[in-house]
């Protein structure tokens, strides 16, 4: 998934003072979800019909999604190369089933179980998972993390 | 926590009662027409009347707005008039429950297929098919407007990926609805629009050759959902919905105006309100429809939302109400904020606010469901929603994308 050149990849990893290591795949199926590792990311990709960026940061790696849709799906791994925590804005939502992974059962009950506060904010959390979705029509934000699978020293809330 | 109504009333009260949208019957029984004060409502053809109110089934949701609206099957006089219609600038375009229609609305046809559509909203999608309706809000008429029936019987399967885009959650009847319907007037003119409209989106438009049997497809701008108010034959700039101000120990509820047009009639004159230009279609920095807000010296993706509940914003310092009002803040006493907008070409206003402690208000009086000085905790980092209680005392303003005012080109906000 390494070293194919996109000068329009590198310039937009720039514009988001990301590292200039920075990598484009174009995406072939395999496996890799929240919680799991980051060869599955590429399954992601072709779930969301998208380009694949990757670039390491001093604590975790950082890939970035543009699917065809307009939404941008950045997931977040380990330096062990575990995905734990994953952030989506856009025109819509992305598929959670494929995001959240093996962790998309938990997050279904919780979220169908969870009080109705109003049409545009909702936090579900499920042991370990925190999911929370903002936003509107045409506008949609969230994130998803383990909360115990956070490198120490990251702080979820502000992860680019 | 339990969604039934009952459960809900054994379990916590009042108090959870009016913070669950689906507890039937739960909640007050309070009329809808005190608490508000400021000048008399406009009159006109384009005012259609608007409350804070309990909502259907006394559901008594806090800061929810309702409307009315008159519905015909096009071009005839078999029509239905619904109440509880939540208006909401957070979306675009005419959504009705299939539960309350008394009349039969065509399914709209695409290539000789049903045109359906799944909507996603935070809290769950909504499942159904495209009708052509005549709609009547006000003194004002939009012939043939594509509007969607949610939950209608003749189309009960809904498709794996609509399920699976966000919120797996169904609200295809009005109490997990929360409404009769929804207009959506916000500043687009249709609820998709391009995107749609050049390739299949997953989770969006469908054609179904029979009721199992639905691909997602692309859709032309004409038959997409529309913003009921590009159709009107005047006053079809925008809108401007205007609210009394609210006593901070909140009320009953208050009724307002949707006053339609902008700069079209001597009632909806923008005057000196301050212009906001927000996101346009293809922007992704504000987001469509969005602007930004700076507070506590952190910019976010933020929006002006009559479909919001609250101020919705993060302050870890703000104390949180105890179980089971969680999703909202509870400070010992009110505290005072500003914060200032920034639209998406430069133009800022600054603007004060108040939270208070939601607990307390309730326990002055449990039938309260109109609060000014509400806050959410459910925010996302980095995301600053401007909820219904921006509303009271303001005259808010949306111009569509692409429609001409005095003050500018759409999409902005004024107020």
């Amino acid at each position: 998934m390494m070293g194919k050149k996109n000068l329009g990849v590198r310039s937009l990893l720039a514009a988001l003072a990301l590292t200039p290591l920075s990598f484009v795949s174009f995406i072939s199926p395999a496996h890799a979800t929240l919680g799991e590792p980051e060869s599955s990311l590429q399954a992601d990709g072709a779930t969301l019909k998208g380009e694949l960026h990757t670039s390491d940061q001093a604590l975790y790696r950082l890939s970035e999604i543009h699917a065809v849709t307009g939404t941008v799906v950045r997931e977040y791994s380990t330096p062990g190369g575990n995905v734990f925590a994953v952030t989506w804005r856009g025109p819509t939502m992305p598929n959670l089933k494929q995001v959240l992974g093996s962790h998309y059962a938990d997050y279904a009950a919780a979220a169908q179980g969870a009080p109705r506060v109003d049409r545009h904010h909702l936090t579900v959390r499920a042991s370990d998972l925190v999911v929370h979705l903002s936003g509107h029509m045409r506008a949609f934000q969230g994130r998803a993390y383990l909360e115990s699978q956070v490198p120490y020293g990251v702080s979820v809330r502000e992860l680019p | 926590m339990s969604r039934s109504s009952s459960a809900l009333a054994q379990a916590g009260g009042a108090l959870l009662c009016l913070l669950a949208i689906s507890c039937g019957g739960g909640g007050g029984t309070s009329s809808s027409s005190s608490g508000g004060s400021g000048p008399p409502p406009p009159t006109g053809a384009n005012v259609a009347a608007v409350a804070v109110s309990a909502g259907p089934n006394a559901q008594a949701a806090l800061n929810t707005l309702y409307t009315t609206v008159t519905v015909c099957v096009p071009g005839t006089s078999t029509c239905q008039t619904i109440d509880n219609i939540q208006v909401d600038t957070g979306s675009y375009g005419l959504r009705l429950l299939s539960q309350v229609l008394k009349i039969t609305l065509p399914v709209a046809q695409l290539n000789g297929s049903s045109l359906l559509e799944c909507t996603t909203f935070v809290d769950g999608y909504s499942w159904g098919p495209i009708a052509l309706v005549d709609l009547t809000v006000g003194g004002e008429k939009a012939a043939s407007l594509p509007a969607q029936l949610i939950g209608d019987a003749r189309f009960a399967t809904v498709p794996a990926d609509c399920q699976n885009a966000g919120n797996p959650t169904q609200e295809d009847t009005v109490a997990q609805f929360g409404a009769n319907g929804l207009l959506g007037i916000g500043p687009f003119a249709q609820d998709c629009g391009q995107a749609c409209a050049s390739m299949p989106q997953t989770a969006s438009y469908y054609t179904c050759t029979s009721a199992t049997s639905c691909i997602a497809s692309a859709v032309p701008l004409a038959s997409q959902v529309t913003n009921p108010i590009t159709l009107f034959a005047r006053d079809n700039n925008g809108v401007i919905v205007e609210l009394p101000s609210v006593s901070n120990s909140g009320a009953p509820g208050v009724t307002g105006s949707l006053v339609f047009g902008i700069d079209t009639e001597s009632n909806n004159q923008l005057g000196s309100k301050t212009v906001l230009a927000v996101g346009s279609s293809s922007s992704s920095s504000p987001m469509p429809g969005n602007l930004f807000t700076t507070f506590m010296s952190a910019s976010n993706e933020s929006f002006i939302d009559s479909g919001s509940n609250g101020l919705y914003f993060t302050d870890s310092s703000l104390q949180t109400c105890p179980s089971p009002n969680t999703a909202f803040y509870c400070p010992a006493s009110v505290e005072s904020f500003t914060a200032t907008m920034q639209g998406a070409t430069g133009t800022s206003a600054t603007v004060s606010f108040s939270i208070g402690n939601l607990d307390a208000v309730l326990m002055s009086d449990p039938t309260f469901i109109a609060i000014p000085d509400l806050g959410g905790t459910l925010s996302l980092a980095g995301t600053f929603d401007w909820g219904l209680p921006f509303f009271y005392g303001r005259g808010v303003a949306y111009a569509i994308e692409g429609a001409s005012t005095n003050a500018g080109t759409g999409p902005f906000v004024a107020f």
